[in-house]
């Protein structure tokens, strides 16, 4: 017992020292990753600048059409500062967008802005109940396969994960719609609510779910989860393959470790080792994953809200794009960027305050 | 019977444990991939798949009555029977000769991305790895911003500019999938860069060009070619993606996913048109799919299947 006890006086001695020594480093590599973000950043909106402003033969013609007079013509290209150098064209094209100015919509009129925070709800209702659909089905599955490795079950659960890997989600989601919409009647049809509730809640997040649970509208409510359900299970076939495939490698490296010998050898219930001691490790390295998933369902959630008519961000950047809304489709793009650098960033900051390894 | 010693003898050949020229040993290196590949069934599975398609799109002229573009306007919407195994589509259209042709266009768009794709990762990687520096810095930086945009919707962006079209969307496809190639190629080489090998050729006064290509990027090709396969299924759905918002291969093309898209007005009533191109997609790309779960066991022994 002494010499236990000596261990851990030492052991947290060290810990104090490494911990002090360490600090300005850490402070160093908190200013090295702050650099790396800021510089996505600049050549994201370097890149979508190119999309935008130098790939088009002519920008002024995409906006003036080709029957404008020639006054028309020179004052657009002086509006849009087409006679400055490029790369002052480029900082004043982030200053605009460090404002929040994308510009207007030819499409709505509006500032594109505008229309994407009026949009921009709509997908985050969908990729979040998707990616919880993702964890909530996809963890239990990849433990079940690491647990059984080599067996039935884990190769059920591996083509399982690989046929979300492979479908074509729009496939799919006509393919559910026929089934469950037009054939067994069980699930609503497209849409994000049933036409006659439309507009009588209040929307002050956006968010059907929320803003109807807040006013106490539980129809409402529970009218929005139907339509929910079809689009958020497509979106989320990809989410579940992915997270229970890295479940089942995180696990399996886990289960080979030593500690979890000396558990079983003190005699845990199997249920205890696999989740009291090899999944708390995996948790923490999942969150990286579920960070991922979220950040790719937003962006992927374009092609579902095609085929359910959910009225998102992906489906305001593909109208706009049949519309030749150039503004709207670069703002739509940057936005979508951010959020999923930032995601992924967000994901990584609580990873390493999670995980205590990853502090030295 | 007479084949049987040949054939003993062959196997011994590949199997002998000192071989007596690089050519055998090279081929021995292969045979022994090949029987630990052949021996996992989902990957055998899955090359069957691929060696099907690119059988189908090779022998599309025997295969099918036409070019897939003939229209019959009164076999209209027909469904599935003996004469249309597949029913025919909105034109009377025979949509098992459709998808037979769309192979072709399939094949096409994967190959072309992996033509463009590959030597741009692999210069890009290699490059930033072996040189290190501020070239490495600068290169992987690049790199990683490509890394970060979403890939769908940088493809309709860029889509979006150059115009619809099935070359545009390769091209959209191969600006936003060459970035993990060249983060692949890095860290193999900077494994390598200072193997004996490479150091043996420098000393013998090669330069670094000729290191990088006939050194350096043979030893990155495997985990690159898993990748590419692993991507494969990634490329197409992109490509699919793309076919039913309009912006990839134009009508009258039989394009898997515009052929979904023209299927979707006609889901309800005959269900066969938008159905059957997404099997084909969905077989296809899980043929890729479990093509590469199997090449990564057999060529990247360092998984060791886990993943």
């Amino acid at each position: 017992m002494s010499q236990d006890t000596v261990n851990a006086k030492t052991t947290i001695e060290a810990a104090g020292r490494i911990s002090r020594s360490a600090l300005p480093s850490r402070l160093f590599a908190i200013a090295k990753h702050g650099f790396s973000i800021l510089l996505t950043f600049v050549g994201l909106t370097a890149i979508t600048f190119i999309i935008g402003r130098v790939m088009p033969a002519d920008p002024v013609l995409a906006i003036v059409g080709d029957r404008a007079s020639n006054e028309v013509y020179e004052a657009m290209r002086l509006q849009l500062g087409l006679d400055k150098p490029l790369i002052q064209q480029y900082l004043i094209y982030l200053s605009n967008i460090l404002q929040g100015d994308f510009g207007t919509s030819i499409m709505t009129t509006r500032p594109v802005l505008d229309d994407i925070i009026r949009f921009f709800p709509a997908t985050l209702e969908l990729a979040t109940i998707a990616t919880i659909f993702g964890v909530f089905l996809g963890i239990p599955m990849g433990v079940l396969a690491a647990v059984n490795q080599g067996r039935l079950i884990d190769h059920v659960i591996r083509i399982i994960g690989l046929f979300g890997y492979s479908v074509p989600i729009f496939w799919l989601g006509m393919v559910a719609l026929l089934i469950f919409y037009a054939g067994l009647g069980w699930l609503p049809g497209p849409g994000r609510i049933a036409v006659y509730y439309d507009g009588i809640v209040e929307a002050r997040s956006g968010i059907i779910l929320l803003d109807s649970a807040l006013q106490g509208e539980w129809e409402i409510f529970w009218n929005a989860l139907h339509h929910l359900v079809l689009p958020a299970s497509m979106l989320a076939t990809f989410a579940l393959a992915y997270i229970a495939r890295m479940t089942r490698s995180f696990m399996l490296d886990q289960l080979n470790q030593e500690y979890i010998l000396t558990a079983r050898v003190k005699g845990l219930s199997e249920g205890a080792v696999i989740w009291r001691h090899a999944f708390r490790n995996v948790l923490v390295q999942l969150i990286t994953i579920i960070g991922l998933t979220y950040a790719s369902l937003l962006e992927g959630s374009v092609l579902t809200e095609t085929i359910f008519a959910w009225p998102g961000i992906g489906q305001y950047i593909t109208t706009s794009l049949f519309n030749a809304d150039m503004n709207a489709v670069i703002g739509g793009t940057v936005v979508v960027g951010i959020c999923f650098v930032g995601v992924n960033v967000l994901s990584d900051i609580l990873y390493r305050i999670v995980d205590p390894r990853s502090h030295d | 019977m007479t084949d049987q010693p040949t054939e003993t003898g062959l196997k011994e050949w590949l199997l002998s444990d000192t071989p007596q020229s690089v050519a055998q040993a090279r081929c021995q290196r292969l045979y022994l991939a090949w029987l630990s590949f052949s021996a996992n069934p989902i990957a055998m599975l899955g090359l069957t798949i691929i060696v099907v398609l690119v059988g189908m799109a090779a022998a599309a002229p025997l295969l099918t009555g036409g070019d897939g573009t003939e229209q019959a306007l009164a076999n209209r919407l027909q469904p599935p029977s003996i004469a249309h195994w597949f029913g025919t589509d909105e034109l009377g259209r025979d949509i098992y000769d459709r998808i037979v042709w769309g192979a072709r266009i399939t094949l096409y768009i994967v190959g072309l991305v992996a033509i463009i794709v590959v030597p741009i990762g692999l210069l890009v990687g290699t490059v930033a790895g072996y040189v290190g520096g501020w070239v490495d810095i600068i290169l992987m930086r690049v790199t990683d911003i490509f890394l970060a945009f979403p890939r769908l919707i940088l493809a309709l962006a860029f889509v979006a500019v150059l115009g619809p079209g099935l070359e545009n969307a390769v091209l959209a496809i191969a600006l936003t999938t060459w970035s993990p190639f060249a983060r692949i190629s890095r860290a193999e080489t900077l494994t390598i860069r200072n193997a004996e090998h490479i150091l043996a050729a420098r000393v013998q006064g090669a330069s670094t060009a000729r290191i990088i290509v006939h050194h350096v990027t043979p030893l990155c090709l495997s985990s690159v070619i898993v990748r590419l396969t692993l991507d494969m299924a990634g490329i197409i759905l992109v490509a699919a993606g793309l076919g039913f918002l309009g912006l990839g291969a134009q009508p009258p093309l039989p394009e898997w996913g515009a052929m979904i898209s023209t299927g979707r007005q006609y889901m309800l009533d005959q269900w066969w048109v938008a159905t059957i191109p997404g099997l084909a997609i969905l077989i296809v790309s899980m043929g890729f799919n479990l093509l590469g779960d199997g090449l990564r066991d057999v060529l990247d022994p360092r998984s060791g299947g886990t993943s």
